[in-house]
């Protein structure tokens, strides 16, 4: 929006009003705030007189802490910002972040943690549950297959090998002479 | 005897479910967190598009060669690593040794950079990003001061993540949170490896195609973000000066090498699972390519989003100007705008000289910017997060970013578990009616609780010194003696006849030429290139010190000597067991042929082929 006569009526109603609520001084007219040197920047000077004290100001220390009550209303009014809205030599007072009770990263690490931890005793449990079964099957084949015959190795029953008795032959025995030295 | 076809035999070894498990895997391996921060940034500094060409001569040379060597190696030889080497001859059982502490040594560091990743993405949930805003200081009068001179996303990194001590020296306590993250990593990397590749092979398909639908996204959104050309011209315009230094050849060279993680035993084991009659001549082509395809790829969203941040804050530095000018000369508002500034300031500074000196205006140059390089972490968890900021529905990008990364190492880390994994338990250290899922979590148990040394405030110094030290110099010496192992004591004609067998078509002149000579010469000339550089001044690092004068830039530090002594052991440990297992056979030998009870063998030439 351009910046013309009216904003500028705007702008002493608005001074006039913080002047009205910091120092509950409800004589302070719009009059009593006046504008000089406006620029092309949309800069100028303010003072507010005291209409009760003729022809004095009022202490610019009381001004700035006015303004500074009501920093937010008088952004709003124009739909600026701290930063848009500089009142030079008035810093504003930074407002803290909102904290919530529990962290949020720890809400989502939870979720991530139980998510992973459920699939590990999932895949566990069905390790050992494909495990027991296996071993069921394999005890009943070993059964089945012992009803069926008496192993036989050169005409001879297993059992009857003596396999202690057997000779070692060296060539074969020694594991890490398979392959040929360097 | 190995030229005669086997008939295959169930020797209850694992295998992959198809194919494209087996190829995704490798892939997924090779594809890793280097591609993504540390390719575009090579790129960068080695004159753009240039770059590529000593990166493609290294690949043809020296990837796809090794590549091929260690996938064939396990798939014929269809054990893992320690098992293989020692297959091949006892002498060189200490390659696979070597190899598999590597994998160790890599794994612990790895998996704490993947905590890192977690932990930016669990606190992406939150609005607005806390890696956007400074906290304030105690009486709430301004920012936190060490925030305020650095950025916000500096703080939240160096402080409120790592909580860095100023020295190495300096352990400082370990950080809860990166403890909790860390756990939820080894849990995730246990849920994944708990049966070796039944279960890694299930998770590759998230794991390894994800990242590529997030690079595919970022790259459309980062084309749109203003900036972007800037960025992508910056990139890919080839200087072709840099190509005379010797450098960037090395680099280049590494690059490639480190990016396909070769020589740690994980791709032998992923290659072991394989049935034997499969085509490894093409999986290693197959593989090296897309690897290579994968880092231009991704440096494109990259360097958009690299070209973005620094077109921002061109503007940024614009606008700041620009409000300096009007506010001292009192112009209207919206008189100076960035399309027409340079020619106000010509006309103010031939008219007010003295007025604008005073303002001390700070000289906005877009070159500036967009040189300022970063790689690493610096790239993913400074710069990208610094860009994220800006985008809009910065929430939305941040997750998908670090989901990506976690993607990226999460699958790198598979190929790393399984360098560990598949050896020992083919060693049989664990009975063998023990579950596999004993050893997995052994496994995972022990390297969470040695990886809690890196939550230290001194963690990422040490992270350093294990990807700088325990990561590169003995790969370089183990794929040396992979590579002359293979060809000289096992001899290149018996390999190439198995490769034959395998594939089903006689072995290329390319292969035997690059496997006899190219190879490892470029391997002896690379780590000869690469020990002289790290020799050549004393070992540094940059430590971030609120304390220093020159805040907020890093101060480079020497390591103490005890620090240093721990480098040249986390360098010198691996490439040492290949000597010493030569020699404990040497002596065992010589103690053989002294015992004259044992008859000495006949010359009985077995391949081992036989699993």
């Amino acid at each position: 929006y351009a910046w013309d006569a009216n904003e500028e009526y705007l702008f002493k109603a608005m001074v006039a009003f913080a002047m009205r609520r910091y120092s509950s001084r409800s004589t302070t007219q719009i009059s009593n705030v006046l504008l000089c040197n406006v620029t092309d920047r949309v800069s100028f000077w303010f003072v507010v007189t005291d209409s009760s004290k003729n022809v004095t100001t009022v202490p610019g220390s009381e001004v700035e802490a006015a303004i500074r009550m009501n920093r937010n209303r008088i952004n709003n009014a124009f739909l600026l910002s701290d930063k848009t809205l500089q009142f030079l030599k008035i810093t504003s007072t930074l407002s803290p972040p909102v904290e919530p009770s529990t962290p949020a990263w720890l809400i989502v690490f939870g979720v991530v943690l139980c998510l992973v931890v459920a699939g590990i005793v999932f895949l566990i449990v069905s390790g050992i549950q494909k495990h027991k079964k296996k071993n069921k099957e394999s005890t009943e084949r070993e059964n089945l297959e012992e009803k069926v015959e008496v192993t036989l190795e050169n005409g001879m029953p297993c059992e009857a090998l003596d396999l202690k008795a057997g000779h070692i032959n060296g060539v074969f025995a020694a594991d890490d002479e398979r392959f040929t030295s360097l | 005897l190995s030229a005669t076809p086997e008939i295959p035999k169930e020797d209850g070894r694992p295998k992959w479910d198809n194919k494209f498990q087996y190829i995704l895997s490798c892939i997924g391996f090779a594809v890793g967190l280097g591609n993504v921060w540390r390719f575009p940034y090579l790129c960068q500094i080695h004159g753009g598009g240039a770059f590529l060409i000593p990166y493609f001569i290294a690949l043809l040379f020296e990837g796809i060669p090794l590549l091929h060597l260690e996938l064939a190696l396990g798939q014929y030889l269809r054990k893992g690593s320690i098992r293989a080497w020692n297959t091949i001859s006892p002498y060189l059982g200490g390659v696979g040794v070597g190899s598999w502490m590597v994998s160790v040594l890599v794994s612990l560091y790895y998996n704490t950079v993947l905590t890192w990743v977690m932990w930016y993405f669990i606190n992406s949930f939150q609005e607005p990003l806390p890696w956007s805003v400074c906290p304030l200081n105690e009486n709430r009068t301004g920012f936190n001061e060490e925030c305020y001179e650095s950025t916000a996303v500096n703080y939240f990194w160096y402080r409120k993540t790592l909580n860095i001590t100023p020295d190495i020296a300096e352990s400082g306590t370990l950080q809860w949170w990166l403890i909790l993250c860390l756990a939820a990593c080894w849990a995730v990397v246990y849920l994944c490896t708990i049966r070796g590749i039944e279960t890694t092979g299930k998770a590759i398909y998230v794991t390894a195609i994800f990242p590529y639908l997030v690079l595919t996204i970022f790259l459309i959104q980062g084309l749109t973000l203003p900036g972007a050309t800037e960025g992508l011209i910056y990139l890919f315009t080839p200087n072709l000066n840099t190509l005379k230094n010797p450098r960037v050849w090395l680099d280049a060279a590494t690059q490639i090498f480190f990016s396909l993680s070769l020589a740690f035993g994980g791709l032998i084991a992923f290659a072991s699972y394989n049935p034997k009659k499969n085509d490894c001549e093409k999986d290693a082509v197959t593989v090296a390519i897309v690897n290579s395809m994968t880092s231009v790829y991704a440096s494109i969203p990259v360097f958009s989003v690299l070209g973005f941040k620094a077109t921002t804050a061109y503007w940024d530095c614009l606008d700041r100007n620009i409000i300096n000018i009007i506010n001292e000369f009192d112009l209207p508002e919206e008189s100076i705008m960035r399309q027409n500034y340079t020619s106000w300031i010509s006309f103010l500074n031939s008219s007010y000289p003295e007025k604008i000196a005073g303002l001390k205006l700070k000289s906005c140059n877009l070159q500036e910017y967009l040189d300022q390089s970063v790689s690493g972490t610096g790239l993913a968890f400074i710069v990208f997060t610094q860009a994220i900021i800006l985008m809009p529905g910065s929430q939305a990008w941040a997750i998908l970013f670090f989901i990506m990364l976690f993607s990226l190492g999460l699958s790198s880390m598979f190929g790393n578990i399984e360098g560990v994994f598949t050896p020992l338990l083919e060693l049989q250290i664990i009975p063998k009616s023990a579950p596999k899922e004993l050893l997995s979590g052994v496994i995972c148990l022990i390297s969470f609780l040695i990886a809690l040394c890196f939550t230290l405030g001194s963690g990422s110094y040490w992270i350093d010194i294990f990807d700088r030290y325990a990561g590169s110099v003995p790969l370089l010496v183990i794929a040396f003696f992979e590579v002359i192992g293979v060809v000289y004591i096992y001899k290149i004609k018996r390999f190439s006849k198995d490769v034959e067998w395998m594939t089903g078509r006689k072995l290329n002149l390319y292969w035997q030429i690059t496997w006899r000579f190219i190879s490892p010469l470029l391997l002896l000339i690379v780590f000869m290139a690469f020990v002289t550089l790290q020799m050549q001044k004393p070992p540094s690092y940059t430590a971030w010190n609120p304390k220093y004068e020159g805040f907020p830039m890093k101060e480079e530090k020497v390591y103490p000597p005890w620090v240093q002594a721990i480098c040249v052991l986390l360098a010198a440990l691996p490439c040492v067991c290949v000597p010493l297992v030569a020699l404990f056979h040497l002596v065992k030998q010589k103690r053989r042929s002294k015992d004259p009870s044992l008859v000495p063998p006949e010359v009985f030439s077995c391949q081992g082929a036989n699993s």
